[in-house]
């Protein structure tokens, strides 16, 4: 278990918790119901395959989910998520393992904030998933 | 030819008709269990990316039979007042760019949209840019 971070620990360079997930189509349908997208490329196979896809695909807002658990799990209660930017370059699909990562990239002393550079990796290593968030952080 | 219509270009700017969303704490519940986070802080306060569960105000596109298919390229939150049960959320969305590009699934339409999420004291919640990718049929 992580402890709470302040803006002292968090120096350029530092590397947030990875946090694993393992979406199955399951996960999608209760992402599906949840968010309220139900576009059939997400649980129906057929129509994703008549849509040239490889099968049914992960909602590019439940990896921006993943990506802000990352970070919210990161900062814990004395912290806040500022801004969260996500960039979907690859798609995703159920039964991979996904890895989500990220690294503080600057710190602002006056701000009480950092800027991180945060990403999904799929099973073969590949950044599907890309983005940045900016927390605030408490200080001692 | 170019699958971006004169009308299409026209939508550029404008908003879509805004709505109002009552947050159930049990929405927030269900899109916790979702996403598969199990943070305490929730459901007396929504995860960062809960708004879309709201959805978006989007106006609607002329001409968008010639793109049916649709892809979700992104998204950029800026985040105000905490969001919980009990907020009234007003969504206001328009469309900001539409431009058209080559890719590598032949030509498509780039679309970028700005979502406001204001509360029932007039506070910004969140705002959010997406970019939403549109292509003919397969």
């Amino acid at each position: 278990m992580s402890t709470q971070p302040y803006l002292d620990d968090a120096a350029v360079g530092t590397e947030l918790p990875a946090l694993v997930k393992e979406p199955t189509t399951r996960q999608l349908v209760m992402y599906a119901g949840a968010s309220g997208d139900f576009y059939e490329i997400h649980y129906d196979k057929d129509f994703a395959a008549e849509q040239g896809l490889p099968g049914v695909i992960l909602h590019g807002a439940l990896k921006s989910a993943y990506l802000g658990q990352l970070v919210t799990d990161w900062v814990r209660a004395e912290g806040r998520l500022l801004s969260l930017s996500v960039r979907y370059r690859e798609m995703d699909v159920p039964g991979d393992v996904l890895t989500c990562k990220g690294t503080v990239v600057e710190r602002d002393e006056d701000a009480g904030s950092v800027r991180c550079d945060i990403w999904i990796e799929n099973g073969a290593g590949v950044r599907t998933t890309t983005g940045e968030a900016v927390v605030a952080l408490p200080s001692r | 030819m170019s699958i971006l219509t004169p009308a299409m270009q026209a939508a550029v700017g404008h908003d879509g008709e805004s709505r109002t969303a009552i947050i159930e704490r049990g929405a927030i519940e269900r899109f916790a269990a979702a996403i598969g986070d199990d943070n305490p802080a929730y459901p007396d306060v929504a995860p960062p990316t809960f708004l879309r569960s709201v959805g978006l105000a989007i106006p609607t596109l002329p001409d968008s039979e010639s793109v049916p298919r649709v892809l979700d390229g992104g998204s950029e939150w800026t985040y105000g007042e905490p969001v919980r049960p009990g907020d009234a959320i007003t969504i206001v969305t328009q469309m900001e760019t539409l431009i058209e590009r080559e890719g590598r699934m032949g030509s498509m339409l780039i679309a970028t949209y700005v979502t406001r999420y204001t509360n029932q004291r007039g506070e910004l919640a969140a705002s959010q840019r997406n970019t939403l990718i549109r292509m003919p049929a397969a």
